[in-house]
């Protein structure tokens, strides 16, 4: 067992993990923050996209010790300050990019890097960029109208 | 103007704000107080003998809480097959034990044969590994051929063999279509397989049981697309546990495409370790795991002849099928090859005489049952195919021989040859949609285009119907069924006026939340929010068969219907006391109850008040308060039907396909949300393109899984895809549901395989080449490309 310490969301954190124990567990289990979801086990689905220190990560491929001391943000801690859909979000919604949701906060998360690197991406770019999320629901047709929509609002 | 709320509007989905903010709760986002958590030791090898299950170290390791093995489950009932299918001799199907945990033999890998409990997982998993298994492996039955073939090793060592049943539809018609065969001008024939595909929900299966002793309670929490369905397989034949006695709760649930239908050994396996070891026990699947539990979908082979006269009419058909049952029969297995595939073999067409026959086969794989269409896909596909092939064939153009051969919009309701009368139609409606969409007449020049980049481009178009709305209790009791399909609902007004509805469907991304309480504030007249949806807890629901089938609206949504016209009903009675009027006078619009040439009124809000505070009441001739329920029982199925088009090009080098336009025009009745509607199409097209592009399941001939995770089965990804067309405004309202809605879940997944590979066979017609078996995977294409012509 370890301590490990990071930011999540803007709150420090902590906790005991084992070497073994993955970021999404620890996000999951021991903070509660039950959003980040689990698809697979073979880093193929991207329903755990989290940002660690900015950059998108899927939270089933790194240890919670390797995020000792990040800043990590999850789909918890995408809403406005006042609790409102952020863009993202309310382009999800207003555009039916989501059904069941279990693949939506892995998306939205992803969609938010897309937009953070190219905040005015193609069809085929927004395509190509989605490779790591797999949506079983929606085809992906309204997912992509989602995230134009959300690149034209910002 | 398109509405902005009630029926017809596209309502934005109320459930997105908790999915959108991390809220959801899902099955796994549960953890009951002092639970224990559970890891089941699976079969590595599909059949083989169980000799031993030694758990004594795994027992010792830390943590653990208990061990349970086949010996814990032989007194218990196995897991039930809900539909009996007679064959074609009247004899009833040959129906196996399934047994919860296994017992003397594994018969598919991923069989469990041990299940650990232990205070965490990782410990669980742990201990799991000091389990020591001996098995003797015996060889495995794969191919579905060569387990009918005489002398075959047997799945069941207590069955004759491995045919489940031998069926044949309508068997009165045999000697006549074999007759019209031999006669006919022409006859097209094609072999071709639908290949096995894992319905992949993105939430993999979760279930945790809650046992309180001291009141001999349980509850399950599961990932189910019918709790009460569960509850009663579970309850009634698993586990003999009344169903006073146990609480199926299925809450956010993420995707099912018929695999959460079915009731799961893990179901009844955490129900009972929790009282075995005194703690709520959780078990979640790991996708690896899904792959071998969960029940696949598809895996027919099948042969299939049309017989024409020389105009192209259809005389007669006749199909052949094997349908891979897998080791086990899951719960609607038996009925998706047969009434759900069978009766569906006249399509949108006239043919006077058809046959249809399913060999039903055991084999050491994953048991296979419904998944998005289930039956109606296997239908569409082998009918959708051989037109297309009979149309190059005869020289005549793929659509006009389709449009010679619809049933003619005057001919409803029709009568099919298999069974089925279909209520309305417009077949030639939705194909004339589906050409405004699409600009066919620009084709040739995009063709020249491609070939200019080296490319082969290619049209295909399909048309589809389906049979949704399951089903007339009595007629599906009469085929076999185990079980009523009826649906229920009950609408509770609360005393200030606002709604809760509790209802028998439930919602796996489907948005009840949204579309039915659009349904029920647009009877009532009064706000969407002020309608709440309330579904997937037996505590809370009325009896319920729950959603699959595309069945919610039809029948989920007729059930509400009905229920909230007995509370106008009853709130009209109300109101004529409430303004010393005649009933037969009172009128209610806009959720204002008024009489007719005064200007007396009430508003809803106050007749909903006076039922609850009933001061001024008729109380010698209605009963207080206001809630009624119903339970509706269709009629007959719904059929919707449309026509889809795709537009590919391929790349002769590489073999690689791409889709480049895919449009489709549906039937689907009346809609209430098209926004919603539009959803469910885009998605059953993307699994329905899955499957003919992407998706395939394979074992070896050993049985071993070899597509058993999201690296080796090629799941739809963005990129995949192009953005899809599509069209629902060429519309019949199913005549016998009150709302004339027929459902729009499966039919993307239904029409689009037979679009995307006509489209394919055409851009290839030249190179000689007549058919390829789904998926359409750049090395199929490249071969078949080089060994025809
Ligand atoms: S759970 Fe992380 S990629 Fe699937
Ligand atoms: S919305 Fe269900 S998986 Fe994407």
């Amino acid at each position: 067992m370890a301590q490990v310490s990071m930011t999540v969301n803007g709150k420090a954190v902590s906790g005991e993990v084992e070497g073994r124990t993955l970021l999404v567990q620890f996000l999951r289990d021991q903070l509660r923050l039950t959003g980040t979801h689990v698809g697979c086990d073979t880093g193929q689905c991207g329903a755990c996209v989290v940002h660690v220190d900015g950059e998108a990560v899927k939270a089933c491929n790194m240890f919670a010790g390797e995020a000792d001391g990040a800043e990590v943000t999850t789909i918890e801690g995408m809403a406005n300050a006042d609790g409102s859909l952020g863009t993202i979000q309310q382009a999800f919604q207003d555009h039916h990019g989501l059904q069941c949701g279990f693949c939506t906060p892995g998306m939205v998360m992803s969609a938010a890097a897309l937009l953070k690197d190219n905040p005015n991406p193609s069809e085929a770019e927004i395509r190509e960029y989605l490779e790591g999320n797999i949506c079983r629901c929606t085809g992906y047709h309204n997912i992509v109208k989602a995230i134009q929509a959300a690149s034209d609002a910002q | 103007m398109p509405k902005d709320s009630g029926i017809g509007a596209s309502s934005k989905r109320r459930e997105d704000v908790r999915f959108l903010t991390g809220k959801g709760k899902y099955t796994d986002d549960m953890n009951v107080e002092g639970q224990a958590h559970c890891y089941i030791l699976r079969s590595d090898v599909a059949h083989g003998t169980l000799d031993s299950v030694d758990t004594s170290a795994a027992a010792d390791m830390p943590g653990v809480r208990g061990i349970l093995t086949g010996e814990d489950f032989v007194e218990v009932g196995g897991l039930p097959c809900g539909w009996q299918v007679t064959d074609r001799f009247g004899e009833p199907m040959q129906e196996p034990k399934h047994p919860v945990i296994a017992h003397g033999k594994v018969r598919h890998v991923g069989d469990p044969i041990a299940v650990v409990v232990a205070d965490t997982l990782a410990e669980a998993r742990d201990a799991a590994e000091a389990i020591d298994v001996s098995i003797t492996e015996l060889s495995a039955v794969v191919d579905m051929a060569a387990a009918l073939a005489d002398g075959a090793t047997k799945v069941h060592d207590d069955l004759t063999n491995n045919l489940c049943y031998d069926w044949g539809f309508v068997e009165e018609n045999k000697d006549a279509v074999d007759e019209a065969i031999k006669g006919a001008h022409h006859v097209t024939t094609l072999e071709l397989v639908n290949n096995r595909l894992v319905a992949n929900p993105m939430e993999p299966r979760v279930a945790i049981g809650d046992y309180d002793a001291s009141t001999n309670d349980h509850t399950l929490y599961t990932t189910s697309q019918n709790p009460h369905v569960i509850r009663l397989l579970m309850g009634a034949f698993v586990l003999g546990i009344p169903e006073h006695k146990l609480r199926v709760v299925a809450p956010d649930v993420g995707g099912g495409f018929g695999s959460k239908i079915y009731h799961y050994a893990e179901e009844a396996i955490v129900t009972v370790a929790s009282k075995q070891f005194g703690c709520p026990v959780k078990w979640t699947s790991s996708r690896s795991e899904a792959f071998m539990s969960d029940a696949q979908g598809r895996d027919h082979v099948t042969k299939i002849e049309l017989a024409m006269d020389e105009n192209g009419k259809f005389l007669a058909l006749r199909t052949d099928t094997m349908a891979n049952m897998g080791a086990y029969l899951s719960t609607f297995s038996t009925c998706v090859p047969t009434w759900l595939h069978g009766t569906l073999m006249a399509g949108n067409y006239t043919t006077p005489l058809i046959y249809c026959n399913v060999k039903a086969v055991f084999t050491n794989t994953v048991p296979v049952d419904a998944y998005r269409g289930a039956g109606r896909p296997e239908a569409t596909f082998q009918l959708e195919r051989v037109i297309d092939m009979a149309a190059r064939e005869m020289g005549i153009d793929p659509i006009e021989l389709r449009m010679r051969n619809f049933v003619q919009p005057d001919q409803f309701p029709y009568q099919t040859p298999v069974a089925v009368v279909y209520d309305t139609g417009n077949y030639q409606g939705t194909m004339a949609k589906l050409l405004e969409v699409v600009d066919r007449d620009g084709f040739a020049a995009r063709k020249a285009a491609s070939a200019a980049n080296g490319k082969l481009r290619g049209f295909g178009v399909a048309s589809y119907i389906e049979a949704c709305g399951i089903a007339p209790s009595s007629l599906v009791g009469a085929l076999g069924a185990r079980a009523g399909l009826y649906e229920s609902a009950t609408v509770r007004v609360n005393a200030t006026g606002s709604i809760s509805v509790m209802t028998g469907s439930h919602s796996h991304g489907q948005g009840h939340e949204t579309t039915f309480a659009q349904v029920v504030s647009d009877m009532l007249g009064i706000e969407e929010n002020a309608v709440e949806i309330v579904h997937g807890d037996t505590a809370k629901i009325p009896f319920g068969m729950g959603t699959y089938g595309s069945r919610s609206l039809a029948v989920g949504g007729s059930a509400m219907v009905k229920a909230t016209e007995k509370i106008i009903k009853k709130a009209t009675k109300i109101a004529a006391h409430l303004m010393e009027a005649a009933e037969v006078d009172v009128e209610f619009k806009d959720g204002q109850f008024s009489v007719a040439g005064t200007d007396k009124s009430v508003a809803w809000g106050e007749v909903c008040l006076a039922a609850y505070v009933p001061h001024n009441y008729p109380l010698e001739e209605i009963e207080p308060g206001l809630e009624e329920s119903a339970f509706y029982d269709p009629a007959n199925f719904t059929y919707p039907a449309g026509a889809y088009a795709c537009e590919v090009e391929v790349d002769p080098d590489t073999g690689k396909v791409e889709i480049c336009s895919f449009a489709a025009a549906d039937d689907f009745g009346n809609v209430i949300n098209p926004m919603i509607v539009e959803g469910q199409v885009h998605g059953g097209l993307a699994q329905g393109l899955g499957q003919a592009l992407l998706e395939n399941t394979v074992y070896d001939e050993n049985g071993q899984l070899l597509t058993g995770s999201f690296m080796d089965y090629a799941m739809p990804r963005a990129d995949d895809l192009p953005s899809f067309e599509v069209d629902h405004s060429s519309l019949t309202p199913c005549t016998h549901n009150p709302l004339g809605v027929k459902g729009c879940g499966e039919a993307g997944a239904i029409g689009s395989p037979p679009a995307l590979v006509n489209a394919v066979i055409d851009a290839l017609a030249d190179k000689g080449v007549v058919h390829i078996d789904m998926p359409l995977s750049p090395s199929r294409v490249w071969a078949a490309m080089n060994q025809a012509g």
